[in-house]
């Protein structure tokens, strides 16, 4: 396993970098010097409030669902062996949203805190399992985009009808929440709710490394240099439906991460599958960071949707990888 | 709710003999009366004669929203739709100045007399649309006796402090209320400070939460939630309120005491007396 | 020694055999060359014997573990697939894969098969170049060097010299008979007969699923066989630089 220490070097100072501006940049306008004190060491009540309880949950939320939507999207990408492929694009975050939004609506997630994130979990895992089952176990970009349409719209439509059928008279107007996705206003519960299944989901998709740089070289030829390819889609499926259902759980729909940070940092880590899967995560919590702190800077006070940027900057993306895959798609 | 004081029955004792004691209305009074709008619905009820008002809008049932379910029963419902209204053949429609002014302009046209009520941002809209409602429903007499009543209970709530803690006025999507709002002077009128336009945050609107802690308020007031969930009522409980709350104080209002200009906000403002007198 | 130990191997698409009862033993120092017409079951022989396909029957390698088999033998499959731009030096040592315990980086053993591998195939110069921007051969080549770089006692290649040139083809050839006389096994299927029977030590014709003949290529490459079987008729002549033979015509 290639290790690209200066890639590494250069994706954890950004992390850095933006973790901290994304906690000292914010409506309230409190100063640096103060940000830091009512963070570290709790001065100034108000202040450490408005650090310990809305400023530090929503950047450690952004590098949560950043890493996961990333790390989701390459290990995806290596499996189908298909750039297109993306969480978000093929309808895994719509479908989880769906199931999100049901469990709320129903009061179920009320009564059970984890009915949230398994309700999301479960809405990703189905669409996953689907769109393997269309697309084949090589994804050709023609079956797996035309199964995404379908799916991203049907579960699009069924949230959409849920939320107008709820009797909350704010719901109907969060469908835009729910297929755009946002940090805002988020706390720790959200971490804690979102956290364990994250992390169960990293730890099954990182372990695919070794499988998905074998697939390379097609089924075949990996199933004889013993990858078990059964257990290998079942790793992948969960990892990518524990990983998108808690990030869409808690942050709504947030498409084109998955996509952009892999084909960005593809070319730094020799297009080796197991070494953008690490890259990917890094980079995705890179990308989410500066998208979140670029809707704080931009609108302050709309709450513009994360979703909505991820789009003016990844949609290009998808439409180049669209223009110099033309030729093979199937 | 026993923990309210004496004065909460002066008031309802004032509303019930407001209605039992209105004066027969002059002939040329309204005699098919329908209320489109919240507001409207309850100071018609207030005033009206016995027969006047033959229906009230269905917000009017709902007890989130109304202080009187219990007297709507005993009128029709509508739902502000104007062929709904039309067929009740009513000689006068009440609207407020937000109702749908499609459907009030086809009653128009349909020769209804349609009479629309500012909405009532101070105290001293409530007591004028007391009044005007008095005046259209020919019960100038009842709606000043209600007036008096409704001033001599304000009194009576004994809400004159020197000291003036402040309150948040928190809603879903972090709305809070500027000094434009009813809900601003409920809270005056109860003895408090408004946190936000003590903060100098004049407008109302959506102020991101950091903004409204930093604010540090004695007691935040939340809005009530609906059935079913929204993330716009999520940031009502968010971790950040609730340490608030755990060393202040908080409290939930209740729509239906706050949204409409009757004399039902003597409620409201009677529930933050009595928060403020236990802080 | 016996590698591959295959005992009425038996594939069925529905109620038809696509492979039926082959029985066959490779024993190390072979360089096998299975041939046969298009469908006469060489491709769906080759994947069941490594157990990619269900059959009935058995297969000594199709009941090693995953593990075992992938350090027994390694398969070029048909399809050069390469999805990603990746260097060849890098792809080649995926084949190193299988002998990595999970968690270890590749040693000096392994860069000294990965070396070796690029040599044999003449790819030395190749190392930094990105795979997928290579002609069609040349990356046939990096795929047959990443099943050397496997180091198995056994290699299936599945039409292995489809699209290279003459030199290629021989070279390939010559790469496969070298490893046979290094006491190791090669399977390949190919339809090239005269590099069939210049460097295969062994032949196995096939026929609509059925092992038709199995010896030198002396005794399967006969004017009555090809004719059965293929339909041609050939030419063969045993020269000074070994046996030459050509397809003449179709019968």
């Amino acid at each position: 396993m290639a290790v690209r220490t200066p890639l590494i070097i250069v994706l954890l100072s950004a992390l850095t970098a933006l973790f901290f501006l994304s906690v000292i940049i914010g409506p309230a306008g409190i100063t640096m010097a103060d940000t830091l004190r009512a963070l570290l060491w709790g001065q100034g009540e108000a202040a450490t409030l408005v650090m310990r309880e809305i400023r530090l949950p929503r950047a450690i939320l952004a590098v949560m669902v950043g890493a996961s939507l990333g790390l989701a999207g390459a290990a995806m990408q290596g499996y189908l062996r298909n750039p297109l492929a993306e969480p978000g694009l093929i309808g895994v975050s719509g479908s989880a949203a769906l199931g999100a939004v049901i469990v709320l609506q129903t009061g179920l997630a009320a009564v059970w805190w984890l009915a949230l994130p398994f309700a999301a979990l479960g809405g990703a895992l189905a669409s996953v399992l689907l769109i393997l089952l269309l697309a084949g176990p090589r994804g050709s970009s023609l079956t797996l985009i035309l199964a995404g349409i379908a799916i991203s719209a049907l579960a699009g439509a069924m949230t959409t009808l849920v939320l107008n059928l709820s009797p909350n008279p704010f719901a109907a107007s969060e469908v835009v929440f729910w297929m755009m996705g946002s940090l805002s206003d988020r706390s720790f519960d959200h971490v804690w709710i979102a956290l364990p299944f994250m992390i169960i989901g990293w730890i099954l998709l990182l372990s695919l490394g070794r499988p998905l740089d074998v697939l390379t070289l097609g089924e075949d030829a990996a199933a004889t240099m013993g990858v078990a390819t059964g257990r290998t889609r079942l790793v992948l499926v969960l990892g990518i439906a524990a990983c998108v259902g808690a990030a869409t759980a808690v942050a709504g729909a947030i498409g084109f991460v998955g996509l952009v940070v892999p084909h960005i940092l593809r070319p730094f880590v020799g297009a080796r599958p197991s070494s953008l899967l690490w890259a990917s995560a890094l980079g995705g919590a890179v990308m989410v960071l500066a998208a979140d702190l670029a809707v704080r800077l931009i609108l302050p006070d709309r709450d513009l949707k994360l979703g909505v940027l991820m789009a003016i900057i990844g949609a290009p993306f998808f439409l180049h990888l669209i223009y110099k895959t033309r030729g093979e798609v199937r | 709710m026993s923990v309210f004081p004496a004065a909460f029955r002066t008031i309802a004792l004032g509303v019930a003999l407001l209605g039992a004691a209105s004066l027969a209305a002059s002939a040329d009074a309204p005699k098919r009366v329908v209320s489109m709008n919240l507001c409207t619905d309850q100071l018609a009820m207030l005033l009206a004669d016995e027969g006047q008002l033959i229906s009230v809008s269905h917000i009017a049932f709902d007890p989130l929203s109304s202080p009187m379910v219990e007297q709507a029963a005993r009128y029709r419902k509508n739902h502000g739709q104007a062929e709904q209204i039309f067929a009740m053949q009513p000689d006068l429609v009440l609207a407020g100045i937000y109702s749908d002014p499609y459907s009030i302009g086809l009653l128009r046209r349909l020769g209804v007399e349609v009479v629309q009520f500012p909405m009532e941002r101070t105290f001293d809209d409530i007591r004028a649309n007391i009044l005007k409602m008095g005046q259209i429903l020919g019960q100038q007499d009842a709606a000043r006796q209600m007036v008096t009543q409704f001033d001599t209970d304000l009194a009576a709530l004994g809400s004159v402090t020197a000291e003036h803690p402040t309150a948040l006025l928190h809603y879903a999507n972090n709305y809070t209320s500027g000094d434009k709002s009813l809900a601003h002077h409920i809270l005056l009128a109860a003895g408090f400070a408004n946190a936000t336009t003590e903060g100098g945050i004049a407008a109302a609107g959506s102020v991101p939460l950091e903004r409204l802690l930093l604010l540090m308020p004695d007691l935040v007031i939340s809005g009530q939630t609906y059935p079913g969930a929204s993330r716009a009522e999520e940031v009502l409980d968010h971790p950040a309120l609730r340490r608030l709350r755990e060393k202040q104080s908080g409290a939930r209002l209740t729509d239906a005491e706050w949204v409409c200009g009757t004399p039902f906000v003597l409620r409201a403002v009677m529930r933050l007396v009595d928060i403020r007198k236990r802080m | 020694m016996t590698l591959l130990e295959l005992d009425h191997l038996t594939v069925r698409r529905g109620e038809c055999p696509v492979v039926d009862h082959v029985t066959l033993p490779v024993a190390a120092g072979e360089c096998v060359g299975l041939i046969g017409p298009n469908g006469a079951g060489k491709t769906t022989l080759m994947r069941a014997a490594l157990g990619l396909e269900p059959f009935s029957g058995t297969s000594s390698l199709a009941m090693l573990t995953a593990v075992e088999r992938a350090r027994t033998a390694a398969f070029l499959p048909q399809a050069r697939q390469i999805a990603w731009p990746m260097d060849v030096e890098t792809l080649v040592a995926l084949g190193r894969v299988p002998h990595l315990p999970r968690g270890t980086a590749p040693g000096a053993v392994d860069r000294a098969a990965v070396d070796d591998a690029l040599h044999r195939l003449g790819l030395d110069g190749f190392r930094q170049r990105i795979a997928t921007q290579l002609s069609g051969g040349e990356q046939g080549r990096v795929l047959i060097a990443r099943a050397l770089a496997q180091q198995t006692p056994l290699l299936l290649a599945d039409e292995p010299i489809a699209g290279l040139d003459p030199a290629q083809q021989i070279a390939t050839m010559q790469v496969f008979a070298g490893l046979a006389q290094e006491g190791r096994a090669v399977i390949v299927s190919l339809h090239d007969l005269g590099l069939a029977a210049r460097h295969c030590t062994r032949l196995i014709l096939m026929h609509q699923g059925r092992l038709v003949a199995d010896g030198t290529p002396n005794q399967v490459l006969t004017p009555e066989l090809m004719a059965q079987v293929f339909g041609i008729s050939i030419w063969r002549q045993d020269s000074p630089l070994g046996p030459v033979l050509q397809p003449m015509g179709v019968l």
